[in-house]
């Protein structure tokens, strides 16, 4: 993907993230802790698991939903990521023969719902992990892993890097453009155009790591970033803690998909 | 009130690239006066304002800050008294949010929440900025973030106040809001400019740089009407005169 | 490459992450004790320098494909292996979050594979020795290209433990090292003499930055180099010995832990705490007699031809087709109704 696009999509996540919704006012703490609850939890099926996955859509659904995010991006983006997952899943219809029957006088090789089972938990980890951020605004995820214990050096590293994408990315795409303006129609970058808009941008980032320094020590910096911001846990986190691990603990131990199946076979038939 | 003098004796200051950015530079600036320094590009602005800090340190001459004679040891003392508002808001708006970085200086000092917020809240009315509290000052526009960045160095309340071409990115009404803010300022105030109608608006006193050295310096009223001599420096007559 | 969390098992993230956290805990002990204050800003504008570099991709000459920098090594060759290892560790975080590359649960595997390799093998063994300090151009590039190569052996084929122990793909162990080494090995080629170029253009143009100057870094000399090696083989060995043993508990950690808890599976028969009750509430939440999760071992139909799977078999699988249409539907029907209800 060309810069300018990846650049773009990386600052449209992070506006949604400053939006005032019910999920963006949740602690990030809670947020940060039943997403990765709900991501072990969707890992945590086997590898043919299919039908049991189907459940876990709500929770993105009532992210995108209630978080008032465009379905649409988050779907683009999930789409778009790493095709590392399917690489490696796509070898196991060509290795796993085993065949299983889905419908009566249906029956797939094995393979096949394990990637299918692949693909599920690939989106419903992708599109979590997506959603987290577009509801969580970067600076207070810093402060949630600040509060959970992580080094404090590598808290401030975050912030550091978050504040800065954006100086850089401007600038990237400034170097960017006045290469294309003189490339005169030729496509792409060449490693050695490559290494020179690298080499400048890394001099330039250090001489402005200096400068950022000399404001911090205009400003009493001594060796420590100063912690602000204290959030509190509210009834309302609890409330959303609560019910999304009640949720995910139904959803992993009692296959839902399954009863709501038998429940309308029932009916029908 | 001789802790609010700036004295700079004799400064040379060479960057380790071999470039004499300053060459002999002297001038004396008393409590509550306010100073413009002009002069052309790369004549050493920025780099003179750089050592009134002590993040440059001069390689020959002395530089006292009231009572303070500038050396590594005494530096973190001349830093709360000197409030430097670069030329780049970006970096100096290094914090994620705006509350965060205003806040960076106070917290910093040690007080406590609930005097880190109130000043917080101080330094952004003062710059008209106070619905930004909650922003990343990626959200900004250039001219917010220079108001932030100025709101940034009035919390820490400093003594001296030192700017280098604060208005640069700023609408003709922030512009204004800015200067009326200066001339509230009553301590001292140094301000590096390219703008020389807000240095005739603000500043009494004017010095010019050429080449890394003092080549006048004297009443505004006197130097910046001096056509000639401005001319000879890259500038020309504040567009206020031009009129005239 | 990426790890994803769709490719790893819940013990494989665990260790991983408990891996990279311990290697993050201690080297930022490290750089508190042996850095100063300014290197904390530059460390953290260089994390954003390595993620905007890696936004720009170049075409890999005679391939017509492109690549990326890596970046760890740069790193490393700047701001020393421990301040690196923080900062790589950073930027992987954030491109979890906003690029969902790889994944949350993923990221311990992602930082110990890219983070770990670079900083401590790569550098330590190979970089600094080779490149000595600031070195000539010669050996500054040689220094790069073996150090990013090795390095990122090492991550591929950690890649390819980490997805054998997770059990999710069936590519067997050796296709899959086949596959992913010579891959990682034109990468790495490219990836090197782009480090190199980097690292020539700068020690060009700043040679202080490179040398000694700019940066303080952990002294070279004295006992790292020693420290490091056994602090590796340690955690090596430690990370070896839990995933072999979560590998060897079937069907993996968690998924027996959760058995255990719920009463399913061999343990059903154990009527003991909490476990009657919520077999109870499962007996009276299915909603058919012959529902099949009852049947499952107690006797064996049919399905004792097809290979058993857990939980597959004819009737739940027509139940799973059923069932999964209509919870999708019920969540369709859940986002679009809160839509509405936000609108008014
Ligand atoms: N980091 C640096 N290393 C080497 N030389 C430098 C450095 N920064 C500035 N200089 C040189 O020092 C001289 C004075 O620069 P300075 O930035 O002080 O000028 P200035 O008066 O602020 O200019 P402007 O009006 O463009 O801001 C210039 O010749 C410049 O090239
Ligand atoms: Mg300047």
């Amino acid at each position: 993907m060309a810069f300018d696009s990846q650049y773009y999509n990386v600052g449209y996540l992070d506006r949604l993230s400053y939006q005032d919704t019910f999920v963006h006012r949740l602690d990030p703490r809670t947020k940060l802790i039943t997403t990765l609850l709900f991501l072990f939890t969707v890992i945590s099926f086997s590898k043919y698991e299919v039908a049991a996955l189907f459940p876990f859509l709500l929770f993105p659904a009532i992210f995108l939903t209630v978080g008032e995010i465009p379905p649409g991006f988050i779907l683009k983006k999930v789409l778009l990521v790493s095709p590392f997952a399917i690489f490696i899943g796509i070898f196991n219809p060509l290795l796993d023969h085993g065949q299983v029957a889905i419908l009566p006088g249906l029956t797939l090789p094995a393979g096949w719902l394990s990637f299918a089972s692949i693909l599920l938990k690939f989106f419903l980890t992708v599109s979590m992990a997506l959603l987290l951020i577009a509801t969580t605004s970067f600076p207070t995820i810093c402060h949630a892993l600040r509060r959970l214990g992580l080094p404090s050096i590598f808290v401030s590293q975050l912030l550091f890097l978050y504040r800065y994408i954006f100086v850089l990315g401007e600038e990237v795409m400034r170097i960017v453009r006045a290469r294309d303006m003189r490339s005169y129609g030729r496509k792409g970058t060449e490693i050695k155009v490559f290494v020179r808009i690298a080499g400048v941008l890394f001099l330039r980032t250090v001489e402005r790591a200096e400068r950022i320094y000399f404001a911090m020590l205009a400003r009493g910096y001594e060796g420590d970033m100063p912690v602000s911001k204290k959030y509190h846990l509210t009834t309302s986190d609890l409330a959303f803690a609560l019910s999304v691990i009640v949720c995910l603990f139904i959803f992993r131990c009692y296959p839902v998909t399954q009863i709501i199946g038998n429940f309308f076979r029932g009916i029908f038939s | 009130m001789s802790h609010h003098i700036v004295e700079f004796k004799d400064v040379c200051f060479r960057y380790p690239d071999g470039t004499e950015a300053l060459h002999n530079l002297s001038f004396r600036i008393i409590h509550g006066e306010s100073v413009g320094i002009i002069g052309a590009n790369g004549s050493g602005k920025s780099t003179l304002l750089l050592h009134m800090n002590g993040y440059l340190m001069p390689t020959g001459g002395t530089v006292n800050i009231g009572d303070l004679h500038l050396t590594r040891k005494t530096r973190r003392e001349i830093r709360k008294k000197v409030g430097i508002v670069f030329q780049n808001p970006d970096d100096q708006l290094f914090m994620p949010t705006v509350y965060d970085d205003v806040a960076f200086g106070p917290q910093n000092l040690g007080m406590d929440e609930e005097d880190v917020q109130k000043r917080v809240r101080a330094a952004l009315d003062l710059v008209n900025c106070y619905d930004l509290i909650n922003k990343p000052p990626h959200h900004l526009s250039n001219g917010q973030k220079s108001a932030v960045a100025i709101a940034a160095v009035m919390a820490m309340e400093p003594d001296i106040l030192a700017m280098d071409e604060p208005a640069a990115n700023l609408d003709p009404k922030s512009r204004r809001l800015l200067i009326n803010l200066l001339k509230t300022f009553e301590h001292s105030k140094i301000i590096a400019s390219h703008d020389l109608d807000l240095i005739f608006d603000v500043c009494k006193r004017c010095i010019i740089i050429r080449e890394g050295t003092v080549a006048a310096d004297g009443p505004s009223q006197d130097i910046l009407t001096n056509k000639i001599l401005l001319e000879e420096n890259n500038l020309e007559l504040p567009l206020s005169l031009q009129r005239r | 490459m990426h790890m994803a969390d769709a490719l790893i098992s819940p013990a494989v993230g665990a260790t991983m992450w408990a891996g990279s956290l311990a290697v993050l805990g201690y080297s930022s002990r490290k750089i508190r004790e042996t850095i100063d204050n300014k290197t904390i800003p530059l460390m953290g504008v260089m994390g954003a320098f390595i993620f905007a570099a890696q936004m720009i991709n170049f075409t890999i000459p005679g391939t017509g494909s492109s690549g990326h920098l890596g970046g760890g090594m740069i790193l490393a060759a700047l701001l020393g292996p421990y301040a690196a290892f923080v900062v790589v560790a950073s930027v992987l975080t954030v491109q979890a979050l906003f690029f969902a590359d790889g994944g949350l649960l993923a990221l311990g595997c992602n930082v110990w594979n890219l983070g770990l390799y670079p900083c401590f093998i790569g550098y330590y063994l190979i970089y600094k020795p080779i490149a000595g300090d600031g070195g000539n151009y010669r050996r500054i590039f040689i220094a790069s290209l073996l150090s990013v190569i090795v390095a990122l052996q090492f991550g591929a084929f950690s890649v390819v433990l980490e997805t054998i122990l997770s059990g999710k793909s069936e590519l067997p162990f050796h296709t899959f090292v086949l596959l992913m080494q010579p891959i990682h090995l034109a990468i790495g080629l490219v990836e090197g003499i782009v480090t190199a170029g980097i690292l020539s253009y700068v020690k060009n143009a700043r040679p202080e930055i490179l040398d000694t100057g700019a940066v303080s870094r952990p002294p070279a000399a004295g006992l790292p180099c020693k420290n490091i090696l056994i602090v590796f083989v340690v955690l090596a060995v430690l990370t070896g010995g839990v995933l072999s043993w979560f590998a060897s508990t079937s069907p993996d950690g968690l998924e027996w832990s959760i058995e255990k808890v719920t009463g399913k599976g061999e343990l059903a028969e154990q009527e003991k705490g909490i476990a009657p009750v919520l077999k109870e509430i499962q007996e009276k939440t299915a909603f058919l007699p012959d529902y099949n999760f009852k049947q499952a071992h107690k006797e064996k139909p049919e399905t004792e031809k097809v290979p058993a799977w857990p939980g597959i078999d004819t009737g739940t699988s027509v139940s799973g087709v059923v069932g999964g249409g209509i919870v999708l539907g019920i969540v369709f029907l859940i986002g679009y109704g809160i839509r509405i209800f936000k609108r008014q």
